[in-house]
């Protein structure tokens, strides 16, 4: 009927966005030959100029790795990954340090400026001598341009307050125990496929550790960018806060528009101590493929935090707006008496993507609680899953956890599942769990557009609406830049 | 002047459950610049859907005749356009949306229609001195900006937000659709007040009802019955009176 179709064009146009962001910076480059096995793994560690125990600890990782195989069981699907088709070390070629902007690789500087980072911030990025003092920025930003951190900032201040904030391969070598002591202990290398290949091959990432009693001064935000053609990347992020101490991490992604399917298995661990809290928050934006599905990363994450002292607090928010394929499962390990898990997830799929995505709060101690909020938005022929588990272990007393899951559709050829594992040990533990479906009704689209708003307006505010409960949780700036992407994702090309 | 608001011929159906049902069977009317127009009518008999299809729900198919407004093709536009324009519709049936601030929502309106008009956009400080006194005026709470729109709202409450939009967005032509349905005595005053006082030369509105009570604090120029898609009768402030006397069948009779 005339209506009808005329409804599912509209919506068609409205899911069909265009990847604003698809661009790719040409810099001189230094790679590896493709592809996989020890000697590979002994050039990153080589290049790296890693300590032996890495080494090891690598190719211990990498051996375990061949003997498993790809998880099946997410409700996503893809051409079998050819790991030996891929470079998995790209550096950009070092220069001395520039005077100035103008003596800063222009296309470096491009990129910047369509990531919208301010040009003082680029300076500091990019290195230019003398930077630091000229302006003082309430972010720090570590900068993983392809791999490798182009330049870490306000170092200074965050040394004076006790923080340590580096790449990760600079904590290897300096800061060698903590690394030693607290890197794979919260996902060993042979947790799953995708974290034993991120242990033997990650090449680069950030190490936050937050000394007693400190509140770290200021937000701590990484630019993950994949730069460099069928380069995967394997992050590795570790972060470690002590007693009474605090941290709020921000890690926000983009990435070039390409052709070919590209691979990134990245690893983030989290440890609280007694009191301590860490807040990270994601929003993630990488190529999501074209219209057709052509392209578009696989994003494979292994995101868990322990929560070892007692009333300790990990908060995990997440905005997923890109990647063809999004596997993960930022999760609570609440160890800790009293301490307290939280999971706050935008997850928007449109076109041809598809994302399983979800949380495990895993109690183990009394007095424990955690909440889930996981928004999920499917448009166009897209497909996502909400999968989640909590588990209420025997000595888990009194934990409690609060669940809520609400899909909205956007179109009639997409898909939302929830999945939700609950297991209960414990007589006296609570668990509860809502979940709702619902699609942006033609009333809803009316109503706005009869007080003046454009179609797209529209939904961005209806979405943005829906997700209010999580974006209320990101960082200010972060929850702009939000918005922003949710209304990207899902209006482009409307008008 | 007779050229403000004018429909002619109006046919319009809607997709039942895959057969077409006719609702509007032609619909001749028209509203000058600076009148207020009351349309009475049974249930059943159009009123409602005429008010969609003047302000451009897509459910509606027209099939025949005309509406032009301010010289323009009306159903030519999109709903967003028309609200440009300066068409308003208060809904029979506030929609909620959840989660979306009710302030914030008002102020992306508001915004969207000056912008569409050529007007600068209003800065949060002015839109807020604004919204006040007009939440004063129609005594509402400021608790109820605070709130996701319509969601929880009480029957009387999504009356006067729609009528708060109204006076927000400054239409010419204003269609209220059984606004005074859901309010008790003093909610219908002020919902009357907060229609009055936008009186004069240049805003006209349409005032669909059931009862003849809310004529009674708007008083309108013209008073049409509308029965089985068609307008049957047309008159002064007087027939809704006699409406509320006699009932439609003398009018249904007369038309037969």
């Amino acid at each position: 009927m005339p209506a009808v179709t005329e409804t599912r064009e509209t919506v068609e146009k409205l899911a069909k966005s265009s990847y604003e962001w698809g661009f790719e910076t040409d810099i001189e480059m230094d790679i590896a030959p493709k592809g996989l096995n020890e000697e590979t793994v002994r050039l990153i560690s080589a290049r790296k100029e890693e300590p032996e125990w890495m080494l090891e600890w690598r190719l211990k990782a990498f051996r375990m790795w061949l003997e498993m195989k790809e998880p099946e069981w997410a409700k996503v699907s893809h051409p079998p990954i050819d790991y030996q088709d891929a470079h998995y070390f790209a550096q950009p070629k070092k220069k001395p340090g520039p005077k100035s902007l103008d003596e800063v690789d222009p296309e470096l500087l491009k990129t910047y400026a369509k990531l919208g980072i301010p040009l003082h911030e680029q300076a500091l990025l990019a290195g230019v001598e003398g930077a630091e003092e000229q302006k003082r920025m309430p972010v720090a930003v570590d900068a993983v341009f392809d791999s490798v951190s182009v330049a870490t900032t306000f170092r200074k201040t965050l040394e004076e307050a006790g923080v340590i904030f580096c790449p990760i391969s600079e904590a290897i070598r300096e800061h060698s125990d903590l690394v030693k002591q607290y890197l794979g202990s919260v996902v060993p290398a042979g947790d799953n496929f995708f974290a034993a290949l991120n242990s033997a091959v990650f090449t680069d990432g950030s190490f936050v550790y937050v000394p007693k009693g400190v509140r770290c001064p200021m937000e701590l935000s990484t630019y993950f960018r994949i730069n460099a053609r069928n380069t995967g990347q394997f992050e590795r992020t570790l972060i470690i806060v002590e007693e009474r101490a605090s941290v709020s991490y921000l890690e926000g992604c983009t990435a070039p528009q390409r052709d070919e399917n590209q691979l990134h298995a990245a690893v983030v661990e989290l440890i609280a101590m007694d009191d301590a809290s860490i807040k990270y928050s994601t929003v993630q934006n990488w190529y999501p493929g074209d219209d057709e599905g052509r392209g578009g990363i696989y994003n494979f994450v292994t995101k868990r935090g322990a929560c070892r002292g007692v009333r300790s607090k990990i908060s995990w928010t997440q905005v997923e707006t890109g990647s063809s394929i999004t596997w993960k499962y930022p999760s609570c390990v609440l160890a800790g008496e009293g301490s307290v898990g939280e999971f706050y997830s935008v997850a928007v799929t449109n076109n041809h993507q598809q994302a399983d995505t979800g949380t495990k709060m895993i109690h183990l101690a009394p007095n424990t609680r955690s909440t889930i909020i996981a928004k999920t938005i499917s448009a166009g022929k897209s497909d996502s899953t909400y999968r989640g588990l909590v588990r209420m272990q025997p000595k888990a007393r009194n934990a409690r956890n609060f669940t809520q899951c609400d899909s909205l559709l956007i179109g009639d050829q997409c898909g939302a599942h929830t999945v939700p594992y609950i297991e209960s040990r414990n007589m006296t533990a609570r668990i509860e769990h809502e979940a709702t479906t619902s699609k942006i009704s033609e009333d809803q689209l009316f109503y706005c557009r009869s007080r003046g708003l454009s179609e797209e307006d529209a939904v961005g505010l209806i979405v943005n609406g829906f997700c209010r409960e999580v974006l209320k949780e990101l960082p200010m700036e972060f929850a702009v830049e939000a918005q922003k992407l949710l209304q990207i994702s899902l209006e482009g090309s409307v008008g | 002047m007779s050229d403000f608001l004018k429909i002619q011929g109006l046919e319009a159906r809607i997709d039942a459950d895959g057969t077409p049902k006719e609702i509007l069977k032609g619909i001749d009317l028209e509203i000058p610049k600076g009148e207020i127009h009351a349309i009475m009518g049974p249930n059943g008999s159009g009123k409602s859907t005429l008010s969609y299809v003047l302000s451009g729900r897509e459910d509606y198919e027209v099939t025949s005749g005309s509406a032009t407004f301010k010289g323009e093709d009306l159903l030519a536009l999109e709903p967003e356009e028309r609200a440009a324009l300066g068409m308003f519709l208060a809904f029979q049936s506030p929609v909620e949306l959840p989660g979306v601030n009710n302030a914030n929502f008002l102020r992306t309106a508001v915004n969207a229609v000056r912008r569409a008009r050529g007007e600068d956009e209003l800065d949060a400080v002015a839109f807020l001195k604004a919204v006040r006194a007009e939440t004063k005026r129609l005594s509402m709470s400021d608790e109820m900006l605070k709130r996701a729109v319509n969601v929880g709202f009480s029957g009387g409450e999504k009356k006067r937000n729609e009528v708060l939009q109204m006076r927000l967005l400054q239409p010419s032509f204003a269609i209220l659709d059984e606004t005074d349905s859901g309010l008790d005595i003093d909610a219908l005053r002020i919902v009357a007040d907060g229609v009055n006082s936008l009186r004069g030369p240049d805003f006209s509105a349409l005032v669909i009802t059931h009862h003849q009570r809310l004529l009674d604090y708007i008083v309108p120029d013209r008073v049409h019955v509308m029965a089985k898609g068609k307008i049957i009768y047309s008159g002064g402030p007087e027939v809704a009176k006699t409406l509320e006397k006699q009932g439609y069948t003398q009018f249904l009779e007369a038309a037969a």
